[in-house]
């Protein structure tokens, strides 16, 4: 097995060990989306006409992006630096690099594996039809999902411990969250708070997301919005990573 | 010493050369001046109290840190620019950790994956008494373990140099003493091994050759026996003359320097041969030396002359 597959496989291990994380980061919306199937009857005027559980299909993909993205990688990331694992990696033949490269690896294949769940579980359990526009929710989704990872990375670059990148990482879904439409769904928010929504990175994503879900390209201004989240996050932490 | 850097080929060259090497960190000034050459299959030893400079040293050995000034030459080859030294350089580094769900058998599977030839990690974990350990997460090893395992780490690439930093800080009297020996079977087996300390007793009965480093220079460098002697500390001998000694038949011998009576005990200080000449004295006499002890001069008297400090007392290994 090479270095790289070797770290992937070892970063699965580690994340497999942490039942609380697997639980928030899977096993929870989950178990919302079941609770939104059972809970819906029929289409709602109040959610433009979609189905509760259509409604939430996408923000659960959000919720699950989000957990990952900005508070289990970050913290995973920071906790091999804390305890020197990035500095002993620069001391061998395969340097620290590839240790991200094995983590954003199974960050990524996590998110894409409860994205197929979700889809999976929506369609045979509830009635929720798969995206009509696959090519434009595979894109909706992609820059969902790099914006996350980048705004994760910028969180591991700005904080010094594990335990404050979880803080953090917290801290920072719960708005996020908010205006994804968790609490309140995009479709039912008023006009101020959606044009909030819309300029935030998972407002635009589960946008774009639900425009794919209901067969149109996502809205080209909200991918916009996702590209410039990530671009500018990944420059921020680029510059700002430190190794040791 | 050869012209070895007039000709870097010849075989006489050393195994690491380091020649004035200076390190800051922004207006601090880490490393002011170190200079020491690394023979092959020897322990060389880099000695020195807490912020003297060791650690900056070694890691601008192992490539983790660019210097400021001088060289270092590894093999020949600038660590800063060439990273195939990795294959070669095993690092431990001072409280590097591993994450604790990490398993020990893991560990070194992963390890062993870094490299194009590495060792059997099966027979390292056996050399290292890590056999059996293998499904133990890192977080509950003990301290000897986490030592053990980190060496294993260290040698897994199968390297021609092991540069180990603070090996034995805060492991129990036995741990340190079987680490020791493990040091030693590496040795053996034609591995060059770079040692950091700040424990005289660790360098004084490991290392081949000792630098003795403080605030930023090399202050002493050779084999410990002769930084011992260049102290001329002699001896202090103890005893409590059967029956009652006159002094002054001590005092007057050529290899004797002072003379104390402390209530029944005498304290003589001396040259290395006055142990000999004291003990002439008691036998032409008929005079038995109750609870005789002598105290011999260390690395540590050693130290304490070179720098003018002690280095700082071992805590953790008082706790441990």
């Amino acid at each position: 097995m090479s270095a790289t597959a070797r770290l992937a496989l070892t970063e699965w291990r580690l994340l497999r060990r942490e039942p609380i994380v697997l639980f928030f980061g899977l096993a929870f919306p989950m178990l919302l989306l079941v609770v939104m199937g059972i809970a819906s009857d029929g289409a709602d005027r109040d959610l433009g006409g979609l189905r509760l559980v259509e409604a939430y299909v996408p923000i659960l993909i959000a919720f699950n992006l989000a957990m990952f993205g900005i508070s289990v990688l970050p913290s995973a990331l920071v906790g091999h630096r804390e305890r020197g694992v990035l500095r002993r990696l620069a001391t061998t033949p395969v340097g620290p690099r590839r240790l991200l490269t094995a983590q954003l690896s199974v960050t990524s294949a996590i998110a894409v594996a409860a994205v197929i769940a979700v889809l999976v579980v929506a369609r045979a359990a509830f009635g929720v039809g798969p995206p009509a526009d696959a090519a434009g929710f595979v894109l909706a989704f992609a820059l969902t999902a790099a914006a996350m990872l980048a705004i994760g990375l910028v969180i591991a670059s700005l904080v010094p411990t594990s335990r404050t990148a979880s803080a953090v990482g917290t801290l920072t879904w719960f708005p996020l969250m908010f205006f994804a439409g968790l609490w309140i769904p995009r479709e039912a928010m008023s006009d101020a708070l959606l044009a909030v929504s819309d300029v935030t990175p998972l407002g635009a994503g589960v946008g774009a997301l639900q425009d794919a879900m209901g067969g149109a390209f996502p809205d080209p201004l909200r991918l916009a919005v996702l590209a410039a989240y990530a671009a500018v996050a990944a420059v921020a932490a680029t510059r700002l990573f430190r190794w040791e | 010493m050869c012209a070895r850097a007039a000709f870097p080929t010849l075989s006489c060259m050393s195994i690491i050369e380091v020649d004035r090497l200076h390190k800051r960190y922004g207006e601090r000034v880490a490393v002011r001046d170190v200079s020491f050459a690394v023979e092959e299959g020897e322990i060389f030893g880099i000695l020195g109290p807490n912020g003297a400079g060791k650690t900056t040293t070694v890691e601008t050995i192992v490539g983790l840190r660019r210097r400021d000034g001088g060289t270092v030459r590894v093999l020949g080859r600038d660590p800063e620019r060439d990273a195939s030294l990795r294959d070669v350089v095993g690092a431990q580094l001072q409280e590097a950790q591993l994450p604790d769900r990490l398993r020990v058998g893991e560990a070194l599977e992963l390890f062993a994956s870094f490299y194009a030839r590495p060792a059997d990690p099966g027979a390292l974990a056996q050399a290292l008494g890590l056999a059996g350990l293998e499904r133990h997460p890192f977080g509950k090893l003990s301290g000897g373990q986490r030592q053990r395992l980190s060496i294993a780490l260290a040698l897994v690439g199968d390297p021609r140099i092991a540069v180990l930093d603070e090996l034995t800080t805060g492991l129990d009297p036995g741990a340190r003493r079987d680490t020791w020996a493990l040091i030693e079977e590496v040795r053996a087996r034609g591995v060059t091994v770079v040692l950091v300390t700040h424990s005289m007793e660790e360098a004084e009965r490991l290392c081949d050759r000792v630098a003795v480093v403080d605030a930023g220079r090399v202050v002493a460098l050779g084999t410990p026996d002769a930084l011992v002697a260049d102290v001329q500390a002699g001896q202090v001998i103890r005893f409590r003359p059967r029956p009652a000694l006159d002094v002054r038949l001590i005092a007057e011998l050529p290899q004797v320097t002072d003379v104390l009576d402390r209530g029944g005990e005498v304290v003589v200080t001396g040259t290395a041969d006055a142990l000999a000449a004291v003990t002439a004295v008691l036998a032409r006499e008929e005079i038995f030396p109750e609870r005789l002890r002598v105290e011999q001069a260390t690395l540590e008297d050693a130290f304490v002359a070179l720098t003018g400090r002690a280095v700082r007392p071992d805590h953790e290994e008082a706790a441990a």
